[in-house]
């Protein structure tokens, strides 16, 4: 008996909650909303830091909540609460009515929820199958020992993080999904100092669906990057500014097509009227050597997932086919707006975010040269080893720290260059990637923009840009 | 629950546990928010958050932590079993106490709480604003990035020996950022954002004023030489620039080693005799001001540089222990307790001889670059270091006229910055991070593609 009351009146995970969802969204089409949609999660995560040879933090955390998106129209209403119980949604609901002021008599009709897409039950005992804290400690406290390779090394961190997230998904077109997504992060990084000289040194690593991930992670590789890329950068030179070629390293080198590029690929940026091209579909927008994909596909990598965060299965999407746009990144608001279809890419942070059209796992597709073939190929450039975080503006300029840079002279790499800044617009950038190298390679990587912050991949081959202007002293 | 009774409600669980100390920080949340699109309701958003973070000390005096938004009684129990499980794992090396300050007199200053406005009247506002941000020039084509929002909210401290304190507060944003565009030239985009405590406190007419003129002088634009300038530093970036080195002003990040600063640097000479810098989080002006930090110690007013000399350093109530000081009022609420300034005041000192005060941005006739608005911190500053590199807004004063430039960079090092400074202009302004004057540095490198 108590049983039953609870799941009439509340939202319970892990059971069946199909006739209190049924209701609500009934309630929210009865007041004329001309689509309901509710988003409820429950999170279950922890994060574990590690700073010389101890642990200096431990934290983890829980919570739930609800987010609930009226549309009438093209415009929507949006209420997030923490309020699981059926008042609490209901009342969302209405809240959400009530602001966007509906008063007409028009009632869309709702059959009810499809039958139940249930793609947590696989997945039901990652959250037993994770490491506990002892055996990440453990793991964490080994890598940064292993960073201590030398007495210029002044720093050093090593940082776990692991996000539990279990979502139900219903709306008034019968949408009805419940899924269990696991994101795991590992990241290294060093301080070294010696006299007036500094250099950092970092990397991060992660997985999603992988609940084993961590064990397999090979902290001994990690740690020797680390700690050769900041004694490389200890005692190198600002890069001098100005116009030059430069050779993009591939894995986190994406990043920079993901902010020049990828952004302006979603639908929001045309809802806004921000994106150069929004009006180029079939349009030559890239170099012909560049073919681009997102997708949610790919098993493990950090921007995957079964289904988006509106209940549908993402695809995978080539967004540029041999320099042709092709396809722009749509969710449920931006088909509305703008009329292009659903790509599975409606994504937020958490549920008090409404979803919005991001990137999943996003790259440039190899191509036929080698790393030697680019590098090669410039007298006077920059070899972009190891790039930092990076920027889009209102109006597509963008710009990208570089963490480890190279002079290229003569085809030759030579000297360590450091304070690196490239600096662009897209449409300008796109047609200069003149050449893709054959080692197409991944990233993790956490993007925030309207939605809240999301995981994604960003990735590609080694790629030459022809001309780019750098920033430096 | 209200904070009161979430406290009980913590302080019998905690018995229930063998518990015996504890603290927790807590903050209630209502947020309304309007975007719109040409004149039409883009999204309405509402939200009611709740979120506690609670530590516990276990027998070895270690701390455990956990963070939850169910603050039912069953949450509040997991919450604090949790936390006494991570307290296994507390950092021995770093003994966390309560503040000692906790139950000191906190000044709230007039509650200036205001009332909610409403949905329906946030739209109203917002689209009169765009309306008339879209009317001020023919060249803006869109708003595309705009926003109204009221919040209000309340943030509670306590512990187990009997600190209780908790504030209310509203505030309410607006921001406008309008897109230009003209035939043949590259869409130039600018704006503005207001804070106050209700939206009545917002001045609307001055944020589109702002958005429009800042984003039209941006129209006709040029490359710039790649070459050592003179910079005048608008306000905001040179707070922008303060905020993000912040490091060496922080304890935590002394300790940590990602300080340019060291334990033994108080008293260093970083810049012109002429600049004084405070932390003040309780100015008056200060909309977003807390009367205590994460751990319950009273906000107050700090000097960070007086007289180019660095004078004291933020602190929590741990890194205070270490530096045999007291907190300062600048701790959050963590497994590690992070420091951070609240609101920066930068000011001329009364030893100012030795400024060039024949710079100032408005009647200068040299050649110069000012920097508007810095973008892209999280990216070009690398704080352990020194140095940075970042993307701006700004113009290019040569022979009498001013013109917009695209795309560059100003890089250099904040010591080297710092050093540099040849005048701070008298007028102070206020931005939503702050309050300082323009400031004057010359020979920083900036690359453009000229």
């Amino acid at each position: 008996m108590l049983s039953s009351q609870i799941k009439s009146n509340e939202i319970v995970f892990g059971s069946c909650n199909k006739d209190l969802l049924e209701e609500i969204i009934f309630y929210g089409i009865g007041l004329g909303a001309d689509f309901v949609e509710i988003f409820i999660e429950n999170t279950d995560n922890s994060s574990v830091l590690a700073e010389e040879d101890f642990i200096t933090s431990v934290s983890p955390s829980f919570g739930r909540g609800a987010g609930i998106r009226i549309f009438k129209g093209k415009k929507d209403g949006f209420v997030s609460t923490n309020d699981l119980t059926k008042d609490g949604l209901m009342r969302s609901v209405s809240q959400a009515i009530e602001m966007l002021d509906i008063t007409d008599n028009k009632r869309e009709v709702f059959n009810g929820l499809n039958k139940h897409r249930d793609y947590s039950l696989p997945k039901k005992e990652w959250i037993n199958e994770v490491p506990s804290i002892h055996e990440i400690s453990e793991k964490l406290l080994v890598s940064t020992k292993s960073l201590k390779k030398n007495n210029k090394i002044i720093t050093r961190k090593g940082s776990y993080s692991r996000n539990l997230q279990e979502v139900i998904i219903a709306s008034s077109d019968g949408t009805y999904v419940s899924d269990i997504r696991l994101h795991q992060t590992v990241g290294l990084n060093v301080i070294a100092s010696d006299a007036q000289y500094r250099s950092n040194g970092s990397r991060r690593f992660g997985s999603s669906g992988m609940p084993n991930e961590f064990r397999l992670w090979d902290h001994e590789k990690a740690a020797n990057d680390v700690f050769e890329s900041s004694m490389v950068m200890l005692y190198a030179d600002y890069v001098d500014a100005g116009q030059m070629p430069v050779v993009l390293a591939n894995k986190f080198g994406g990043v920079i097509f993901h902010e020049a590029c990828g952004h302006l690929l979603e639908t929001t940026q045309i809802e806004r009227g921000t994106t150069p091209f929004e009006n180029k579909l079939n349009e030559k927008i890239a170099h012909e050597s560049v073919t681009a994909i997102d997708e949610g596909i790919s098993e493990g990598s950090f921007g995957s997932l079964s289904v988006d965060d509106e209940g549908m299965e993402p695809e995978k999407s080539v967004l540029i086919k041999d320099g042709i746009l092709k396809k722009f990144i749509s969710d449920r608001a931006g088909e509305l707006r703008t009329g292009h279809k659903r790509t599975g890419s409606g994504r937020r942070q958490n549920y008090s975010f409404a979803a919005a059209s991001r990137m999943r796992n996003t790259y440039i597709a190899k191509g036929d040269h080698s790393k030697e073939d680019l590098i090669n190929s410039i007298s006077d450039g920059l070899y972009c080893k190891s790039m930092g975080g990076g920027s889009v503006g209102a109006t597509g300029q963008f710009n990208f720290a570089v963490e480890e840079g190279y002079i290229i002279k003569n085809g030759k790499l030579t000297n360590p260059v450091k304070g690196a800044t490239l600096i662009g617009e897209a449409k300008e950038v796109m047609p200069k990637i003149s050449m893709c190298g054959n080692d197409l390679e991944l990233a993790p990587g956490f993007c925030g923009s309207i939605s809240g912050s999301v995981n994604v991949t960003v990735g590609q081959p080694h790629i030459k840009v022809d001309s780019i202007t750098v920033g430096g002293r | 629950m209200n904070s009161k009774e979430i406290t009980i409600q913590i302080s019998e669980a905690a018995d229930s546990l063998n518990l015996k100390k504890w603290d927790y920080g807590a903050s209630f949340s209502n947020d309304y928010s309007v975007q719109v699109d040409k004149g039409e309701a883009k999204q309405l958003k509402a939200s009611q958050k709740q979120i506690l973070t609670i530590r516990v000390w276990n027998e070895s005096n270690l701390v455990g932590i956990t963070t939850t938004s169910d603050i039912s009684e069953s949450g509040i129990k997991k919450a604090l079993n949790q936390a006494n499980i991570a307290s296994d794992f507390g950092n021995k090396n770093e003994i966390i106490e309560f503040s000692p300050l906790a139950k000191d007199p906190i000044e709230v200053k007039n509650s200036k709480k205001r009332n909610p406005v409403g949905i329906k009247k946030l739209l109203t506002l917002l689209r009169q604003a765009e309306v008339k941000l879209l009317e001020s020039h023919e060249s803006i084509k869109s708003v595309p990035y705009n926003g109204l929002s009221e919040s209000f909210y309340e943030r509670v401290y306590a512990n187990s020996d009997g600190a209780f304190r908790s504030y209310t507060k509203s505030q309410a944003a607006l921001y406008l950022y309008a897109r230009a565009e003209e035939k043949n030239k590259k869409p130039r985009s600018s704006g503005s954002v207001k804070l106050g405590y209700g939206v009545e406190d917002i001045d609307i007419e001055s944020c589109i004023k702002d958005a429009s003129n800042k984003t039209i002088s941006h129209l006709n634009y040029s490359s710039i030489q790649t070459d050592k300038y003179l910079i005048c530093f608008s306000p905001e970036s040179f707070l922008t620039i303060i905020n993000a080195f912040s490091s060496m002003f922080n304890a935590r990040s002394i300790l940590d080693g990602v300080s340019l600063s060291n334990k033994d640097s108080i008293g260093e000479k970083l810049s012109t005799e002429a600049l004084n810098i405070y932390d003040d989080g309780l100015h008056e002006k200060n909309i977003s001001s807390s009367p205590f930090d994460g751990e319950g110690t009273p906000t107050k007013r700090l000097c960070l540089i007086n007289k180019g000399r660095l004078e004291n350093f933020i602190h929590s109530e741990s890194t205070a222990r270490i530096f045999k000081t007291i907190p300062t009022g600048h701790a959050g609420l963590g497994s590690k307790v992070s420091v951070s300034p609240d609101w920066i005041v930068v000011e001329k000192s009364e030893e100012n001889t030795d400024l060039k005060t024949s710079l100032d941005h408005s009647t200068y006739e040299g050649e110069f670059v000012y920097i508007e608005e810095l973008n892209a911190i999280h990216a070009g500053v690398r704080a352990s270091q020194g140095s940075f590199s970042l993307p701006f807004d700004g113009w290019l004063y040569k022979n009498g006229k001013k013109i917009s430039i695209e795309s560059a960079t100003v890089a250099g090092d904040i010591k080297y910055l710092l050093k540099n400074i040849v005048n701070i202009e008298s007028n102070q302004e206020v931005t939503t991070s702050g309050i300082s004057p323009h400031i004057w540095v010359d020979e920083l490198s900036i690359t453009g593609d000229a």
